[in-house]
C-alpha cells in the first residue's frame, strides 16, 4: 500500500484551495479560506466548534458545495465554484479524496469486508478477488485480521474507526480527509486510531485532519492551521502555532485545550 | 345452536378453493405491484422536484382520503360509463394496487428518512451516485425498518380483498356467501370464513417474525 504514484517530485503541490466561501442561510461559515497541501504532507485543521474547519473538509469531498472559490488539484482538475459546477466535475473532485467520518458511518448491513470492497468493486469496477486481497492486507495492517466477516455492531468504536480508515484507503485516493476521527471514541481507544493515522502519515499519505488532539497534531502534522469564525487565523509549523502562536486567539484556544479547567 | 358439521366439511372445499385461487393470488399480486408503486411515490415525495413531490402528495391524500370500496366501484362500475370496461380480476388488482401504493408509500418514505444522513454521505465518499447509494446502502436498511408496518399493510390487504366479492371476483368470501345463500346457514358460513381469514393472517404474522429475525442479524441486541 502506498499513496498514488506520481512522476512529480514528492513535495510538489497537490491541492490549492482559494477563497473558499460557504454560507448556510445567512450564516457565513467560511469567509474566504485558502489552503495549500503538498504531496505527502499532513495538515492539521484546529479551531473551536463552529469555526468552519469541518465545512472546509466537506467542501473538498463534495459533501458541501461551496458558494464561491476554487478547489484546485494542481495540474489535474481545478473546480471554480463562482459559476455553476457540473455533476461530472463534482464527481471528479470527490473521487480524488476519501473521508473518514467522526461517527465512522460504516454500512451496518454489510460485513467489514463488504464495507471495504463496496467502493472498489461497485464504483471503481475493480476485480472482486483483487479488491478482497487488498482489503485483507489493509485490515491486517491496522490489526483487524480475522474481522472480515464481522458486522460493524460487533466491533468496538476504535475497531470501527479503523475499518472506516481502511474503507477510505481502499479507494486509493490522493488525499485522505479525517473529520475529528477520534472525537466519538472512548479515551482508551483513541491511541490505537491515532497510531494508525500516524503510520499512514509516515508512509507518505497526504492528509488533512480536523482534530482536537493537539499532541497528535504537534507530532504528526507538517502544518497546523488554526481557524476561527470562518477564517484562517494562523498557520505554520506545529511548534510555532501550538507553542508560540503569534495571534492572541490562537493562544487562548490552545491554552483552553491544554488546561480545560 | 347446534353446529352442522357436515356443512362445515362440505363447504370447506369451495371456501379454501376461493382462498387459494382468489384471495391469496389477489393479495400477492396487488401487494407486489402496490409496493413498486409505493416506492415510486415515496421517491417522488422525497424528490427535490416540487412537481413530483406535489403529485405524490395529492396521490397519497386521495387514496387515503377515500374508501377502498369507493375506489373499487369507480374502477369496475364507474369507468364503463366513460367507455373503459375492465373485467373483475384486473379491476380488483388495479384498485388494491393503487390503494397499497398510497399507504405503503408513506411507510417507505418514513423508512428511508429513518436511515441516518451519514449513510448517504458514506456512499458519496466511496464514489457512489445518489441512485447507487439508494439501492445498495439506503433501501436495504430501510427495508428492515419497514417490515413491521408493511406487514400490517399486507395483512389488511388480505382481509380487504373480501371487497372483491362485490365486483364478482370468486374469492374466499364470495364462496362462503354462495354456500350461505344456498344453505341459509349464515352464521356458520361467515364464522367459517372468518376463521380461515384468521388462519391465513396467523401464517403471515409468522412469516413477518421470520423476516424480521433475518433482517435483524446485523443489528446490536
Amino acid at each position: 500500500m502506498s499513496p498514488t504514484e506520481s512522476t512529480l517530485p514528492d513535495d510538489s503541490a497537490l491541492l490549492a484551495v482559494r477563497e473558499l466561501r460557504k454560507a448556510f442561510g445567512s450564516h457565513e461559515v467560511l469567509k474566504s479560506v485558502d489552503i495549500d497541501v503538498r504531496r505527502g504532507e499532513v495538515v492539521a485543521l484546529i479551531g473551536p466548534s463552529g469555526s468552519g474547519k469541518t465545512t472546509v473538509l466537506r467542501c473538498l469531498n463534495g459533501l458541501e458545495i461551496p458558494d464561491d472559490g476554487v478547489v484546485d488539484f494542481v495540474g489535474q482538475l481545478a473546480v471554480d465554484f463562482s459559476a455553476p459546477v457540473s455533476k461530472k466535475q463534482l464527481a471528479s473532485l470527490r473521487d480524488r479524496s476519501a473521508m473518514v467520518f467522526q461517527h465512522y458511518n460504516l454500512f451496518p448491513h454489510k460485513t467489514v469486508l463488504e464495507n471495504i470492497i463496496e467502493g472498489p468493486v461497485q464504483v471503481q469496477k475493480r476485480p472482486k478477488a483483487e479488491a478482497i486481497a487488498a482489503a485483507r492486507e489493509l485490515l491486517a495492517r491496522v490489526g483487524l485480521e480475522g474481522k472480515e466477516k464481522s458486522y460493524p455492531f460487533e466491533l468496538s468504536g476504535g475497531q470501527q474507526q479503523r475499518v472506516g480508515i481502511v474503507r477510505a484507503l481502499a479507494l486509493r485516493p490522493q488525499l485522505l480527509l479525517f473529520d475529528e476521527p477520534t472525537s466519538a471514541l472512548d479515551p482508551e481507544l483513541v491511541g490505537d486510531v491515532l497510531t494508525v493515522i500516524k503510520e499512514l502519515a509516515d508512509e507518505g499519505w497526504t492528509m488533512v485532519v480536523v482534530t482536537h488532539e493537539l499532541a497528535f497534531a504537534r507530532q504528526v502534522a507538517d502544518e497546523v492551521i488554526f481557524m476561527d469564525g470562518g477564517v484562517v487565523v494562523e498557520r505554520g509549523h506545529p511548534d510555532t502555532v501550538l507553542r508560540d502562536p503569534r495571534e492572541e486567539r490562537t493562544r487562548q484556544f490552545v491554552d483552553r485545550l491544554l488546561n480545560p479547567f | 345452536m347446534t353446529i352442522n358439521w357436515d356443512l362445515v366439511w362440505s363447504s370447506l372445499g369451495p371456501i379454501l378453493m376461493g382462498a387459494v385461487t382468489g384471495t391469496i393470488p389477489l393479495a400477492l399480486a396487488s401487494f407486489g405491484l402496490g409496493l413498486l408503486l409505493a416506492l415510486l411515490i415515496a421517491l417522488m415525495r422525497l424528490s427535490r422536484n416540487p412537481v413530483f413531490a406535489a403529485i405524490a402528495r395529492i396521490y397519497i391524500s386521495v387514496i387515503r382520503g377515500t374508501p377502498l370500496l369507493v375506489q373499487l366501484f369507480v374502477i369496475f362500475y364507474g369507468l364503463p360509463s366513460i367507455g373503459v370496461t375492465i373485467s373483475p380480476w384486473p379491476s380488483a388488482i388495479i384498485a388494491f394496487s393503487l390503494n397499497v401504493g398510497g399507504y405503503a408509500a408513506e411507510v417507505i418514505r418514513a423508512a428511508i428518512l429513518s436511515v441516518p444522513k451519514g449513510q448517504w454521505e458514506a456512499g458519496h465518499t466511496i464514489g457512489m451516485s445518489r441512485r447507487q447509494s439508494l439501492v445498495r446502502i439506503i433501501l436495504p436498511q430501510a427495508a428492515r425498518v419497514s417490515v413491521p408496518p408493511l406487514s400490517n399493510t399486507f395483512i389488511s390487504l388480505v382481509k380487504d380483498t373480501s371487497l372483491a366479492s362485490l365486483i364478482l371476483v370468486t374469492e374466499l368470501f364470495r364462496q362462503a356467501q354462495q354456500v350461505a345463500a344456498f344453505s341459509q346457514e349464515f352464521m356458520l358460513l361467515y364464522l367459517e370464513a372468518a376463521v380461515i381469514y384468521w388462519v391465513v393472517c396467523l401464517v403471515l404474522a409468522g412469516g413477518q417474525s421470520v423476516l424480521e429475525k433475518r433482517l435483524d442479524r446485523y443489528v446490536a441486541h
